[in-house]
């Protein structure tokens, strides 16, 4: 998306792997072209802060005349990327959502393997944080409510009741952890 | 009990290695996706083909448009289906396969009953893949309901529907503005993200309409906005309201400025930040207005959140650059964050306190960066060394232990782009600080003695043999030098042979002794090394008096770039007539003296290098214009200008023109782009109406046959003048072609085409196009080896001016000359100014002006005008144009 104005915009979020490798990615705006910058920009921006210790607080680096935000779990690199001009901590927010929804969806197993077992979750996941780089919601639990939000249309057949088993159990780890 | 263990260990090693989507591959994927197509639909087995396919494409894997439109119908079919979880896959796939797939309109029905559904999801999801895939005359259909969604009382469909709104707007603008009453609403409600998203389409409907947006500031400010999200976007409409409403009022006070200082106390670090740095920002911000920005900023320095911290040091040095006593109150903070884990954040903090420091800090500045540069990166380095280089300009007394710092690290472990950094910092310390000049020198020789860049090696050396002859004991230096001639690879052995030369030519003293080091040189393995040696020593040796014009040769600055000799040279043909280096173009772009004035600029030519010539356009001006047969008699073009846009940005038709001067024509050369795909232009020519330039009659136009879209295409007119003169005349024109219609899918065009003609804007030949700009180095000496006889002295009244510095760019741009020695810099409130200009004169006439300037009364500025030149009627006709101007 070229110009929205003064409106923050996200240039990228990534969800990589403890070897660089993609777990699930969006771009939004057209600074990576080709499928090879796009990922010459991973590496990039993965080597760069691969060292660093972003395990309790997000991180944050200017790479690029980007500003890149990032938090590692476990096996798994979280990063949102934007502007330099952007308000930092409008980033920050946006990677705090994200990591908070996937903790949520993963049931706080957030791990490679996890995340490729639910990748539709990480995608739609991203799908409901930011549309074209605007930001539609930064709030963890609701987002990954938004994910989960598996109810049945009201004349649906018993046959595809298992799913709604599944989000009765998605909606009680959420609701756990919201408690605590 | 082993047993069991070790089989945990083993099955924990599978579980690294798995994944769902191993060996996963495309064809396959795409037979599995027939499962759409299956009457009794599987939703689970659906939605994980679904996700295959999207694992595919995020991993980048491309589909081609039969696969992806294959695709594509079979899942439009899982419409069908009532499971909300395939549902929200389908809305997924189809939003990345639409920019790939043909026909993704067949979508638009199933959408657009999903838009009506009772399913809140339903109805956010299809609004987002909808407005995604639609095109204007969908869009006009779906309108009604688009409105509706904006207003509803689900958040997710209202934010769904604004966030369309803010995408369709680039594209169909005239609707989306017609949505106005709504997001207005929206604006009110109580959701967070729907005020936010519906702040940002009004601002967007209303940008171009200043006064609605400073109305919507101004009623927004006064506090109904809640989300975070929402009060930064108003901040930043508010600091571009401020930004555009300019001044201050009467009484002081800024308009808003209490809303930003407000905003310093929201519970939302986002938004305190946020205003923190819109105050920063503020054209002309007070230290008054400063200060509690600066507070907050303060503050969040000291937090244990990386991100806080970063941003906050980030705008703290930015601040330090035009406000450096606003930041000093932060810097017991800021020494603190030097050793941060984060290495963005100390780097920010230390070129903050170099900024802001002061001369007492310095010292222990540096012990404390000591410790710091061994563990970051190459890339932070630089910015440390560059920051150091203009504290050290800063505080010249400081430069022994900057001299030093930039020393010491000199010998350490580094990169070429990290060494280049500090040699060029040394260089320009050297140049600008003359105490520092003898340590300075001796740095760089130690530095040579181990040097693994020749590049650094031959730009040292180089550098040594222009300031080391003129230091007290030159003879310390040759030492260093001549071991250069035994260490090194040839190109560093070649550049210390020249270097010692210098020395020879510059300090009699040393003269017999280089002769012995030069001799020696003539026996070695490299015929660059021994040429040079051998001119030097047939140049210098002989007589005790050099010959000048061979010391001139050797030693002397090279004015003309080298690049323009270079093709010079190479189209230089043998012949009865000898190479005149007269003739080799001298236009640079670049200006060292410019540079050396702002050394916290990038150093591109730090070491005197010469600087490279600017890719040659002027030459393929040239080649182009000699390729014209009927130009061949004209000779060689005197002058080519810059491009002159004839039409606005984002025309139909894009033309410049290059006017080419030559001794008795001037040829126009305009370059037209057609931006229209579907149209082919043939037969162009531009008609051009010379009944306001008496002087000029056309000789030649040179059509062009056709014009496809955007293939630039030439058209060339050609007019003859009177001999050697300034002549200058305004000239109509208009672009006269046939157009023909190109079928957009086929791209071919039609037979039939249509007589048009487009208005292009007027063109001037002025006196500035008669006069090259070529400077001089030393204009005092080139102004009185002019003989006075020639001077032509008057003087004008410029009449009421906005200021000196206006007057003399006005002159500058008027005579299209060469400003020299900087003098087309005007200080700040001064009187008084002479500026000194240097170029020549068509026909290849020397010209030197000096402009003397002075403020006579408020506004009024009064000139005198001096000219000298090889031929009195150029100086007579450098008045003329003044007068005339």
């Amino acid at each position: 998306m070229a110009s929205n104005g003064l409106c923050p915009s996200i240039k990228n979020i990534l969800l990589l792997d403890s070897e660089g490798k993609r777990v699930a990615v969006k771009y939004y705006s057209d600074d990576w072209p080709t499928n090879s910058s796009k990922l010459a920009f991973e590496k990039f921006v993965f080597t760069k802060t691969v060292k660093t210790n972003a395990r309790t607080e997000a991180e944050i680096t200017l790479l690029e005349n980007n500003i890149v935000v990032y938090k590692f779990v476990q096996d798994l690199h979280f990063f949102v990327t934007g502007g330099d001009d952007e308000n930092e901590l409008i980033l920050s927010s946006v990677l705090q959502g994200f990591f908070d929804a996937v903790t949520l969806l993963l049931r706080s197993n957030v791990d490679k393997s996890e995340a490729l077992e639910n990748l539709d979750l990480i995608l739609l996941c991203l799908d409901e944080i930011v549309d074209g780089g605007i930001i539609l919601e930064t709030n963890g639990p609701l987002i990954a409510e938004k994910v989960t939000s598996h109810n049945m249309d009201a004349d649906a057949p018993l046959s595809e009741q298992t799913l709604t088993q599944a989000w009765a159990t998605a909606r009680d780890t959420f609701t756990r952890t919201l408690l605590t | 009990m082993a047993q069991p263990l070790i089989k945990k260990d083993d099955d924990r090693d599978d579980e690294d290695n798995y994944s769902p989507f191993l060996g996963i591959e495309k064809g396959a994927v795409l037979q599995e996706a027939r499962v759409f197509n299956d009457p009794q639909l599987d939703a689970r087995r659906c939605s994980q083909v679904i996700t295959k396919l999207l694992y595919l494409l995020n991993q980048g894997e491309t589909f081609t448009k039969v696969e992806a439109t294959e695709v594509f119908f079979s899942v439009t079919k899982l419409f069908q289906s009532r499971d909300l979880g395939l549902r929200r896959m389908v809305y997924l796939i189809i939003k990345e396969l639409s920019p790939s797939a043909d026909e993704v309109i067949i979508v638009t029905s199933s959408l657009m009953k999903d838009m009506n559904s009772k399913t809140d999801m339903y109805r956010a999801n299809a609004i987002r893949v909808l407005c995604r895939i639609t095109d204007g005359t969908l869009l006009t259909q779906i309108e009604r309901y688009l409105k509706q969604a904006i207003v509803d009382k689900n958040p997710v469909v209202a934010s769904a529907a604004l966030v369309s709104g803010i995408h369709l707007l680039q594209t169909n603008p005239e609707i989306v503005k017609r949505w106005s009453n709504e997001v207005q609403e929206a604006v009110q409600s109580r959701a967070a993200l729907v005020q936010f998203h519906a702040l940002a389409l009004l601002h967007q409907i209303r940008q171009n309409d200043r006064l609605a947006v400073s109305k919507l500031v101004t009623s927004l400010t006064r506090g109904s906005v809640r989300s975070p999200l929402a009060q930064c976007l108003l901040i930043r409409y508010t600091s571009q309201v401020i930004r555009e409403s300019g001044n201050i009022t009467q009484s002081g006070e800024r308009p808003f400025y209490d809303f930003l200082e407000s905003c310093l106390r929201h519970k939302s670090e986002m938004v305190i930040f946020e205003a923190a740095k819109a105050i920063t920002d503020l054209n002309g911000v007070t230290s008054r207005e400063l200060t509690p920005a600066i507070t907050v900023l303060q503050l969040f320095l000291s937090s244990s959140k990386p991100v806080l911290r970063f941003a906050a040091v980030r705008t703290l040095n930015k601040v330090a650059m035009t406000h450096p006593m606003a930041v000093t109150n932060c810097n017991i903070d800021m020494e603190s964050l030097i050793s941060d884990q984060n290495r963005s954040i100390a780097t920010l903090a230390i070129t903050t306190l170099l900024k802001t420091g002061n001369e007492s800090s310095v010292d222990r500045l540096m012990k404390q960066i000591t410790n710091f540069m061994s563990d970051i990166a190459d890339e932070f380095k630089i910015v440390v060394v560059e920051a150091i280089r203009s504290l050290c300009l800063k505080f010249p007394l400081k430069y022994r232990s900057l001299m030093n710092f930039l020393s010491n690290i000199l010998r350490e472990e580094g990169g070429f782009d990290y060494k280049k950094a500090i040699v060029d910092s040394i260089v320009i310390l050297i140049r600008d600080i003359p105490d520092a000049k003898e340590s300075g020198l001796l740095h760089l020789c130690e530095f040579i003695e181990d040097c693994e860049f020749t590049y650094l090696s031959t730009q040292i050396l180089h550098f040594l043999g222009i300031e080391g002859p003129k230091t007290l004991d030159p003879s310390k230096y040759i030492r260093y030098i001549y071991n250069r001639v035994h260490l090194e690879n040839a190109t560093v052995r070649a550049s210390a042979v020249s270097t010692l030369a210098k020395f020879g030519a510059s300090v009699d003293g040393l003269k017999p002794r280089i002769f012995v080091l030069l001799r020696r040189c003539l026996f070695d393995s490299d015929d660059e090394v021994r040429d040079r040696a051998t001119l030097y020593l047939n140049t210098l040796g002989g007589d005790t008096e050099i010959d000048n014009d061979a010391k001139d040769f050797l030693f002397g600055s090279l004015d003309i770039p080298l690049v323009n000799l270079e093709t010079s040279l190479k189209k230089y043909e043998p012949s009865e007539e000898a190479f005149d280096i007269n003739l080799v173009p001298k236009e640079v772009k670049s200006q060292p003296l410019a540079e050396k004035k702002a050394p916290g600029k990038k150093p591109t030519g730090g070491l005197g290098a010469p600087p490279s010539g600017p890719p040659s356009t002027v030459d393929s001006y040239e080649k182009q214009l000699l390729s014209i047969p009927e130009f061949a008699n004209f000779g060689k073009p005197f002058k080519s200008s810059a491009p002159v846009e004839l039409t606005e940005a984002e025309t139909e038709y894009a033309v410049n023109v290059v006017k080419h001067i030559f001794d008795t024509h001037v040829v126009f050369q305009y370059n037209c782009t057609n931006t229209i795909p579907e149209q082919l232009l043939e037969d162009v020519i531009v008609v051009v109406d010379a009944s306001e330039a008496e002087e000029f009659s056309q000789v030649i136009s040179k059509p062009l046959r056709s014009l496809p879209y955007d293939s630039p295409g030439q058209i060339f007119v050609a007019f003859e003048k009177p001999e050697g003169l300034p002549t200058s005349g305004k000239f109509s024109n208009i672009l006269r072609f046939i157009v023909k219609e190109v079928d957009p899918t086929s791209g071919e065009a039609e037979d039939d085409g249509v007589e048009d003609e487009y208005q292009l804007e007027d063109l001037e030949v002025v006196a500035a196009d008669y006069i090259l700009k070529v400077g001089v180095s030393n204009f005092r000496n080139a102004w009185e080896s002019m003989d006075p006889d020639s001077e032509r002295v008057d003087e004008y009244g410029l009449g009421p001016r906005e200021g000196l510095s206006e007057a003399v760019n006005t002159v500058i741009t008027l005579l299209g000359m060469q400003p020299c020695e900087g003098t087309e810099v005007v200080p700040p409130n001064s009187r008084s100014h002479t500026c000194l200009l240097s170029g020549v004169f068509i026909g290849g006439v020397k010209v030197l002006v000096r402009l003397s300037f002075g403020l006579d009364g408020a506004k009024d500025v009064a000139m005198k005008l001096a000219v000298r030149s090889d031929d009195v009627t150029v100086s007579d006709a450098i008045h003329e144009i003044v007068a005339s101007g």
